[in-house]
């Protein structure tokens, strides 16, 4: 497979289950490391980092949406958003958390714990997470697919405003056609490879 | 039958998968502590009961003014058990012309049957253990006696009508006892001598004794019987009724050992509880599942049960296995420091017990959650949070606390002690709700000011507040449990060297006549020896109790008490009150009650004589009675062997009548020739060496304290459980944030780094709680229970924070090292 996304691009994946979306997901993030070939993230050679290089990477150039939202239960919705800034050793985390949530319509919930948030708001404090560090890379796994229709266009509508305000790179994997059909470019696969 | 078969099949499936593991761990620990505990204690207590019985010189002995009935050793031997007799009787022994009064102990074969008589090929010198008893026609004189009638070994002693040739000299026997019944020095000659000394005639007075000894169930079976037999003129004693000394260390060191075992029992109910916790936990998806296809909730109850019942039966085999191999290891590697050389063998009673409390900590602990289990709807299947209805306090708690009060009070089987238990349990429970919930709000507050991993590790211990609740009971309980131990521990080391010092009086000297005190004195001094406090002693007979003659009253069937009442007394008068005596009721005499008739009891004698203050007791000394009051009663140390008594006068009462003084002294061993100038220079003066009572003593407590060392290294192990447990409980949890985390951008260092900040913070506030419940418990054990004195320490707040913390975060961080080492691709897959 041989695949280039330019800066600034959207990009849709999309295939059946067991395609291997989630796995072209995890190699262009540095979450896993090919067998062979190379990823270049942002100029950037992944399978020249070991782990923790790649973690480093990761926290200052690569915000993540998941289906699932992930975020951390222990830590409020605030907190939560603080986390990749933390990681990435900046001074500034709280206000650019606070700004960020603001920007998502959360400036109210913003000392509330994911149980007491909604899913629409739980994808909307993940969504804050990710574009908190300005990442050059947002990358999406199926980030509408636990939300009803109606929240789940208003999440992609957050996603696709703060995409071209903050001229982030984004790589989308949904089966929600209209939501693939607002990137740029929509990439298939099937059976590991793209068609 | 479908549900065992069930049951059994995804019990296999499970065991493959790893996921039992920690819960099969849990179990088997537990058992192995409380069975290696049980057998550990067992086998020590019956050591110390065998090092006590010596005083006896049998486990059971039955005195008598008049020959035993060959009744009584016919039935000892038809139950198996070993018998011997004594004879004792007064009389004078000659060398020549000189002669002294012996105490002649007539024994057979086997004397003694617990014990050992030492004896010397000198007098006064260091004993050697005899084999047998002296072959008729053989005598063993005591040093004393020898000295006092210029005899040696070959020397022929006259004893009424036969002549017996000295081979050996008496050094201790082992029922020479703690008090001073006998003043006359000792000879031990062979029963079949007896006829021909014709020292037996009516109306002589002759004390016969019949010893047994034989396995614990034997001897309490042949007590119980003897009790019913033996006429009203028998007394029989056994290892209680033994002396003051050995029974007070016997005691101490009893409640302690089951005051151990039952913390091991209640550190392994809390690693139960939470692998029970865990067990549920996981299997709230596998029993919806169940529910959806079809199967009713007794179905699905079934089959949780059985197969923790197949856990519990397979735990307690290995834990028994394990718990027994562990205490005999042990008890090898440390046999050299027993006095006995072969322990009593283990009764196979800990692994009954082991295995019952298993299934009851099981039914008390992890039955409630498997009900719990029961109940949790089908529609899980579809909506992952639906989890089972809230449970019943009552169903949930209930039969944990039932279990919990049950266990304490089977181990400790006194009411006022279980009270206390029970009652700090609750406590220290209720107290560490309220830390956690402290702990909760606490770090709420404190958690915005520190960085990223300490935040994250401390928010843990925030959400899981339920569990870090239950977590820092459990380490607060460990923790708790062994800085007790350890407090108490230095506390009875020190109480028992402060009791027993390397110069304690070896020797006690008796029947001092006033006209030589003095002289006597002055002579011990001479040699070096330093004497302890001189006081008078003078022989009397409490006759009547408010004016009710004591005979009718108190001649009962209690044994040894109702004798200590009705036989003669020793009385002595005092002005100053010892350092090892303390008045619990009254008040010592001032200057101002000289002359007055007041005596002072010690507790002893009261219990014996059931009197209060203020009772009048009437003394009949040497034909003259006196009527005194109670005006105080002592709690008297009678491990310090300075001289003390039963009952002491006010100053001014007895200064008239005739009596003796006696005192103790500390000799320097190898110190014979001395000891035989004295008896020769004080030929009225009785001699006791105590120092063979007092290596027995010593023996006892080394005993004690070893047997404490060995039971802290299980409760160690239990804790650790508790604390494995505790962590592998969270553990699907934290694999799933810190995958999380890594896909954020966390090194694995921050991570690590996250999970050592919450585990050191809960391993600090369990520290913290286990040092300041332990203090508690120590002041309240140590002054209450065990009555030494209780000093204030802080290094168990160090060794508690600190090690707490140690521990808990090593723990931690072995237990969770695999999940910080969570590839961040399984947040994609989750």
């Amino acid at each position: 497979m041989s695949l280039e996304i330019a800066r600034g691009e959207s990009v849709a994946v999309a295939g059946p289950s067991g395609a291997g979306k989630s796995t072209l997901l995890a190699l262009l993030a540095g979450l896993d490391a090919p067998t062979s070939g190379r990823v270049f993230l942002a100029g950037t050679d992944l399978t020249q980092l070991d782990e923790d290089g790649r973690a480093r990477l990761r926290a200052t150039r690569v915000g993540f949406v998941f289906q699932a939202f992930h975020l951390i239960p222990a830590l409020t919705a605030l907190e939560n958003v603080m986390l990749p800034l933390e990681l990435a050793g900046r001074p500034d985390a709280r206000r650019a958390a606070r700004e960020t949530l603001a920007l998502v319509g959360l400036a109210a919930r913003t000392g509330h714990y994911p149980r007491q948030l909604s899913g629409g708001e739980q994808q909307r404090v993940a969504i804050a997470r990710a574009f908190v560090t300005r990442p050059a890379v947002l990358f999406a796994d199926e980030p509408t697919g636990n939300l009803d229709t109606a929240t789940g266009s208003r999440v992609g509508e957050l996603l696709f405003e703060l995409n071209a305000s903050a001229h982030t790179t984004l790589v989308l994997v949904t089966h929600d056609r209209e939501l693939a059909a607002r990137c740029r470019r929509s990439l298939r696969m099937e059976a590991g490879r793209l068609l | 039958m479908k549900a065992v078969r069930l049951a059994l099949r995804t019990l296999l499936r499970e065991w493959r998968s790893g996921e039992l593991g920690v819960l099969l761990l849990a179990l088997t620990v537990a058992v192995a502590a409380l069975t290696g505990v049980g057998f550990l204690v067992g086998r020590i207590s019956a050591a110390v009961a065998l090092q006590a019985s010596s005083v006896l010189a049998a486990d059971l002995r039955l005195g008598s003014p008049r020959p035993l009935s060959e009744d009584y050793f016919a039935e000892a031997a038809r139950r198996g058990l070993a018998s011997a007799r004594t004879a004792r009787l007064l009389s004078v022994v000659f060398n020549g012309d000189a002669s002294q009064l012996a105490n002649i102990e007539a024994v057979t074969a086997g004397y003694p049957l617990r014990g050992r008589v030492l004896t010397a090929g000198e007098p006064f010198a260091q004993g050697t253990a005899a084999s047998g008893i002296p072959a008729p026609g053989e005598v063993w004189p005591a040093s004393k006696l020898l000295a006092t009638v210029g005899a040696a070994v070959g020397s022929q002693l006259t004893i009424g009508a036969a002549t017996l040739r000295v081979t050996r000299v008496l050094i201790s026997r082992p029922d020479q006892g703690g008090t001073f019944a006998e003043l006359a020095p000792s000879l031990i000659m062979n029963a079949a001598d007896l006829p021909a000394t014709r020292l037996i005639q009516p109306g002589s007075r002759v004390s016969y004794a019949g010893l047994f000894a034989g396995d614990r169930a034997g001897i309490e079976a042949f007590k119980a019987w003897l009790t019913g037999h033996r006429r009203d003129d028998e007394r029989l004693r056994d290892i209680s009724d033994a002396s003051p000394q050995v029974r007070n260390a016997v005691d101490r060191a009893g409640r302690f050992l089951s005051l151990a075992s039952l913390v091991s029992v209640l550190l392994c109910a809390v690693a139960v509880a939470l692998s029970a916790r865990r067990y549920v936990y996981r299997h709230l998806d596998t029993v919806a599942l169940l529910k959806t296809l079809g199967a009713t909730r007794a179905f699905t109850l079934a089959v949780a049960a059985l197969q923790l019942l197949a856990l519990a039966l397979a735990a307690a085999l290995a834990g028994s296995a394990l718990g027994f191999l562990a205490q005999e290891w042990l008890l090898r590697t440390i046999r050299g420091l027993l006095a006995v050389g072969e322990l009593p063998r283990a009764s196979l009673t800990p692994l009954a017990l082991g295995f019952v409390t298993a299934i009851a900590v099981l039914a008390g602990f992890a039955l409630p959650p498997l009900i719990q289990l029961s109940r949790v709807p089908a529609l899980r299947v579809l909506r992952r949070d639906a989890g089972p209805p809230p449970p019943l306090v009552l169903l949930a708690f209930g039969p944990a606390v039932a279990v919990v009060l049950g266990l304490i009070y089977w181990v400790v089987l006194e009411v006022r002690l279980f009270g206390y238990l029970a009652l700090g349990l609750a406590v220290f429970l209720a107290v560490l709700a309220l830390a956690g919930t402290g702990l909760v709000l606490l770090a709420g507050r404190l958690r915005g000011r520190v960085g990223v991993a300490w935040r994250y590790g401390v928010a843990n211990l925030s959400r899981r507040h339920a569990e870090s609740v239950v977590q820092l009971v459990a380490f607060g309980t460990g923790i708790m449990v062994l800085l007790l131990l350890g407090i108490i521990r230095s506390d009875l080391n020190s109480d028992w060297r402060r009791t027993l010092p390397p110069d304690l009086p070896n020797y006690f000297f008796i029947n001092i006549p006033p006209a030589e005190r003095d002289a006597f004195i002055r002579f011990v001094q001479a040699q070096g020896a330093r004497t302890t406090r001189v006081l008078p002693m003078i022989r009397g007979r409490l006759t009547a109790i408010n004016g009710q003659p004591l005979a009718a009253a108190h001649r009962g069937e209690r044994g040894e008490e109702d004798t200590l009442a009705t036989r003669e007394q020793n009385l002595t008068w005092a002005t100053e009150l010892g350092a090892d005596n303390r008045v619990i009721a009254g008040r010592w005499w001032t200057a101002a009650d000289a002359g007055k008739p007041l005596v002072s009891l010690a507790s002893e004698m009261q219990g014996a004589l059931g009197v209060q203050l203020g009772d009048r007791l009437t003394f009949d000394i040497g034909g003259e009675r006196i009527e005194t009051t109670v005006a105080s009663i002592r709690k008297v140390k009678w491990d310090t062997f300075q001289p003390n008594f039963f009952i002491v006068f006010a100053p001014g009462v007895l200064d008239a009548v005739a009596g003796t003084y006696m005192t103790s002294a500390y000799f320097t061993p190898g110190t014979s020739r001395t000891l035989a100038a004295l008896a020769h220079r004080f030929p009225s003066v009785s001699i006791f060496d105590i120092e063979e009572l007092l290596t027995q003593v010593r023996a006892v407590l080394d005993k004690a304290a070893l047997a404490v060392q060995s039971v802290f290294v299980f409760t160690l192990f239990a804790g650790l459980t508790v604390l494995l447990a505790a962590v592998q409980s969270s553990r699907d949890e934290r694999r799933y944030e810190s995958a999380m985390l890594r896909t954020l951008g966390a090194s694995r260092g921050t991570v690590l780094a996250g999970v050592l900040a919450e585990f050191i913070t809960l391993g600090i506030m369990s520290g913290l709680l286990a040092a300041a419940g332990a203090s508690l418990g120590a002041y309240l054990l140590t002054t209450r229970w065990l009555e030494l004195r209780y000093v204030f320490e802080l290094t168990p707040w160090a060794v508690g924070i600190l090690g707490g913390a140690l521990l808990v975060a090593t723990g931690g961080w072995l237990a969770t090292r695999s999940v910080v080492n969570q590839s961040p691709l399984s947040t994609l897959r989750a």
